[in-house]
Formats: C-alpha cells, structure tokens, sequence
C-alpha cells in the first residue's frame, strides 16, 4: 500500500449563512480538495417559519399575506397560485379586468426577480454595477406595487375571485409610460454584462445541466428552458388570460449558467410586451369592469354598498368573521412564476380554513441539486452556481 | 386533457397495474390514483418510462396528516409529463411505522421532498442514504405539521446575556393562543354554545 503523506487531506469549510452570496441565510458545507469542490451540503431551514402550519389556522382570507413572504422578491406570483387553487375548489371565473390586472402585476413580478437574479448574479461574479442600476428600476416597480395595494412588497394585492382594487387610470397610464425607458435600461445592462470577458469566463460553461437531469431533479422554469426545453406554463398550461397575450419563449442550448442568464434576459424584455398588451386591453372597452366576482358570499361588498344595505352589511361581516366557505375537495394549482413552477396543493374540508395546503416552491428543489451541480467545480464557481439558480430563502424554508 | 381523456389515462395505468394502483379519480381536471405504499417504486418506475406516459418531471411529495383514520397518513406524489402536458398525483396510505420506499434512486429530486416529509410529518422512507431533517431546528423534537401538534411549539429560543448563548427554553405564553371558532352554528359547527351547558340534560 501507499502511504498517503499526512499533510494531504481534505479541507472542509463552512460557506454562510451570513455571506452575500449566499443570497440569504443559506448555510454550505464544502468539502474541498484543493480547490476542487468534492461535495456541498446545503443546510437549510434557517428561515423556517411554518408558513404552511399556520395557514391551517387561518382563513382563505389571512393566508393570503403569508404568499408574500415566500418569495419575496416577486410577492404578487406566489399569491396568485393560491388564489387560483381556491378558486379551482370554489368553480368561479375571474371577471376580465381582474385577470388584466392580475397578468400585469405578475409579470412586474417576473421582471422585479429577473432585474434582482441578474444583477446579483453579476454581483457575485465581481461586478457592482448592475445592481445600482437594476435596483433603480426596481424600486420604480415597488412604487407601482405601493399605489396598486399600498405596500411596496408584501402587497395583499389578490383575493380569491379577483383583486382587491381597481387601478386608477393614471397609474396604468404611468406604467405604460415606463415600459419603454424601461427596455433601454435592459439593452444598457446588456451592453454591460452579455459580452464582458469577466462575465463570460465566469458563466460560459459552468453549472451544466442536461435536460433530462433537469427533468428528473425535479427542475422547472428557466432552469429547464436553459437546458433546452420550451416548457412554459403560461403557454402549455394557460392560465388567466395567458392564451390570448403574444410574447416568446426564449430557451438555452447549453444549459450553462450563461445561457440561463440569456433567457432571464430576454424573458425580462418579454414581459414587457406582456404588460403593453395588458395595458392596451384595460384601456379598450372590454377591459372595463368588475376587477373581482360579484358573488357576496365569495367577495365582500363595495364600501359604499355597505352603509345603504343591510344585506350588504352582514356579508361584510360574515365574509371578514368567518370567511369563505370552499368546498370538500384536493386540487393542485401552480403558476410560472420567475424561478420556476411555485405550486399550491390545497386540500379542503368544507370548512373556511384549509386543511392542508401545501406550498411548492421551485427554490426547494433547484437547491438541493447544488450537490450534483456543484462537484468537481472550483470554489469560485459555487457563487456563480448559486446566483443562477436563483434561490430566495424565503420560498426555500416556507 | 379533457376529463375523458383523464379518465382513460388513469384506466389503463390502474389496469396495467395489478395489485400495485388500486384505483383512480378525476377531479377538477386532475387524475389521482391510488397505489399501495409499498409498491411505489413499481409505479412510478411505470409512469416514467412507459411511452403512454411519460412522467419525467418530478414534481412534488407531501403528506397529510388525518389521525381519525387508522392509517393516518395520506403520502402525496405529484409527476408532470411533458410529453402529455398533464400532471398525475400519486396517494398512498401510510402510518407511523410504515415503511415506504424511497423514490431517490428513481428520481434524484425526491432526495429533499423525503426528507421534509419526514421532517414535517413523520414518514418513513427507507432506502433514502440521507435521512436527517431538514427544515426544523438542529436537535428538534416531534413532527410539527401533523394535527396534534401544537401551532406554537414546545421550546421557544432567547439569547441569554449571562450565558452568552442562545438558551432553549419550554414556551411561556402570557396569553393562550385564541382560535376564533367563527363556523356558524347552523352550518357545520358541533359544539355546545356558550351558555347550553346551564340547561342541563334534557329531560
């Protein structure tokens, strides 16, 4: 046998939770030999806070505001998908201007996580300007977030059958106004980043995944659309008003963390064409109207209804009490939200409050692939890996 | 997929199945079929590779937690088929002491969803390699979303200025958790209301 020298041995160290690349409060055990990456052992669960126990204990209504808090970068998606599974329980349809609405602000989210993985990504990889620009535009897209539900981030915004408010004309007339600024933006951080040298030798060819790996891992969204497949659930499962909108789905070759960024790229510019045809409906005479269902026993009553009837009255009560009522039944509803397919298994008992309900989150499962992804990479590429997967630790540890 | 088609589906994998899927639903558009806890590789195995199927992409593994029921659990899979542009969803009964099979060598991406399942409700998987917990504290007791559980917990944290540490302490509530009951009493709720009980028997 030879002796192996004693000075020879595997280094182990400890990545996060506090580091900047670990994008929240991710913790990494790095088993490295040299600087070769053999093994990654992610911890998580640091931001466990029992999202999906406590909605057991509350109605449709209050589970709501916990949706926000998952990922919290793009907080209106995550509520969507549980509005939509309620919904499915309860057979009701959207009235046309609630989709509108409802389309609009999902893809203000795609673009507000899209400019915030970009930009850090880049970040990580050694660049500090981007994220100065993003985050301007992002925070424009925060102030649209603000006058829509009164809250920069964890908006509240829909309701089962709808959303809360309408806009305001001169708040669509204001987004309409920063689309297209808003694409010179994208094109300049382009210019930055798509051919820098630096960027590219930190990218090109790092985090390889093959499409089938990516199906069987459980991946979805820009995760399998960098891998080569042209899966959308907007386009194959359409939900809302999905069907009628035009826009593209830009999908990778190579499925490296450089062709990932590609697609968020161009997924951002796309979006933008979404929000323009939103816009163009809201404004025509078929996208006036009711923003949330008419029926009483789902939706609360217009405030001023409320001080002339008394029917009004006790649903107002009933509704904000004792909450919705959703039929016995399991269904699983999930949206494309900017990291990939956010799922909501919800099962109901008849009662107002959920029996389960369980979130799915895309992070959960891009996260725990960092293993297979990550082995026989240098140490430097695990900070590249990791901004492309795009995890956000709230969504990851629910 | 229409629900015909749903329907179809879930007759042919219960039909080419004996034994191991026992039967099937559909509702709201979605197929479930049932299986047998400890024949789940076996299926799942079946709807990856058969060509009518093709459920390639894992989606999803849960639990629900009924503890009237003599085998409490309910362990949930979700798969989704490009190919098909469909989602099935997989149910197996199981109970604490249940031994179920492990999806990990199969599809890799179960290697987590086991794990929190676990975690979160007590399942057992065996054949998986890494079967810590995931999500709770490190050292934490109990199995926090089945129903007996209490929402707040046994053990609450605070950092001990003395000790210079993070002390773990049993939870002390200046006020019970309140759980609004606000079922209507015509509708659903069983319950003496508050006052019945000085009415006493009826005679």
């Amino acid at each position: 046998m030879n002796e192996q020298p004693e000075q020879l041995r595997n280094f182990t160290i400890n990545f996060g939770p506090q580091h900047p690349a670990a994008h929240g409060v991710l913790r990494l055990v790095l088993e490295l030999d040299g600087e070769i990456v053999a093994r990654v052992d992610p911890h998580i669960g640091l931001l466990h806070r029992g999202t999906e126990k406590l909605i057991e204990q509350k109605t449709y209504l209050q589970a709501i505001p916990y949706f926000d808090r998952l990922d919290y970068v793009a907080p209106m998606n995550q509520e969507h998908a549980f509005c939509l599974a309620a919904e499915k329980l309860l057979g009701i349809e959207v009235p046309r201007r609630g989709q509108l609405i409802r389309v609009l602000y999902c893809e203000i989210g795609r673009i507000l996580s899209h400019l915030l993985n970009v930009t850090t990504q880049a970040m990580d990889v050694g660049a500090l300007t981007p994220p100065l620009w993003g985050f301007e535009e992002r925070e424009k897209l925060m102030v649209f977030y603000e006058r829509a539900s009164g809250s920069r981030m964890h908006a509240a915004f829909f309701r089962v059958g709808g959303v809360h408010q309408d806009l305001p004309q001169k708040l669509v007339d204001d987004i309409e106004a920063w689309c297209d600024p808003f694409l010179k933006v994208v094109d300049d951080l382009d210019r930055l980043l798509t051919a820098n040298r630096i960027f590219k030798q930190r990218n090109v060819d790092i985090g390889v995944v093959p499409l089938k790996e990516a199906w069987e891992w459980g991946f979805s969204g820009v995760m399998v659309r960098g891998s080569g497949a042209a899966w959308d659930l907007r386009k194959s499962q359409p939900y809302e008003c999905y069907a009628e909108m035009d826009f593209d789905i830009p999908i990778g070759k190579n499925g490296d963390c450089y062709d990932r960024y590609l697609i968020r790229m161009e997924e951002m510019r796309q979006s933008v064409r979404i929000m323009k045809q939103c816009i163009q409906k809201l404004n025509a005479a078929d996208g006036k109207g009711a923003v949330v269902v008419e029926d009483n026993k789902v939706a609360p009553p217009r405030r001023g209804e409320m001080k002339r009837s008394m029917e009004a009255l006790i649903h107002h009560f009933k509704l904000y009490t004792e909450g919705v009522h959703v039929p016995a039944g399991e269904v699983y509803a999930a949206v494309e939200a900017p990291k990939g397919e956010f799922g909501v298994y919800l099962v109901s008992d008849g009662t107002n409050k959920p029996y389960k309900c369980k979130i799915r989150a895309p992070g959960f499962a891009h996260l725990q692939a960092m293993d297979h992804i990550c082995r026989g990479h240098l140490l430097a590429d695990v900070s590249a890996i990791l901004g492309s997967l795009d995890i956000v630790f709230g969504e990851v540890d629910r | 997929m229409d629900d015909g088609k749903l329907d179809a589906l879930g007759q042919t994998i219960v039909s080419a199945l004996p034994g191991a899927a026992t039967g099937h639903t559909v509702a709201f558009n979605q197929l479930t079929v049932d299986v047998e806890a400890s024949k789940i590789v076996e299926v799942v195995k079946y709807l990856r590779d058969d060509p009518n199927c093709r459920f390639v992409n894992f989606t999803d593994i849960t639990a629900a937690d009924y503890p009237s029921r003599d085998k409490r659990f309910d362990v949930i899979y979700h798969f989704l088929s490009p190919t098909l542009n469909t989602r099935i969803r997989l149910k197996a009964q199981a109970d604490e002491t249940t031994q179920v099979p492990s999806l990990i060598e199969i599809f890799p991406g179960a290697d987590w969803f086991e794990r929190e399942a676990y975690d979160l409700y007590g399942v057992f998987f065996v054949g998986h390699p890494d079967m810590r917990r995931i999500l709770t504290d490190y050292g934490f007791e109990g199995h926090p979303l089945r129903k007996d559980f209490p929402l707040t917990g046994f053990v609450e944290v605070r950092y001990d200025d003395q000790e210079k540490r993070v002390v773990y302490e049993p939870v002390r509530l200046n006020q019970e958790f309140r759980k609004f009951d606000f079922l209507s009493p015509w509708e659903g709720a069983d319950y003496p209301l508050p006052g019945d009980e000085k009415a006493g028997p009826k005679a």
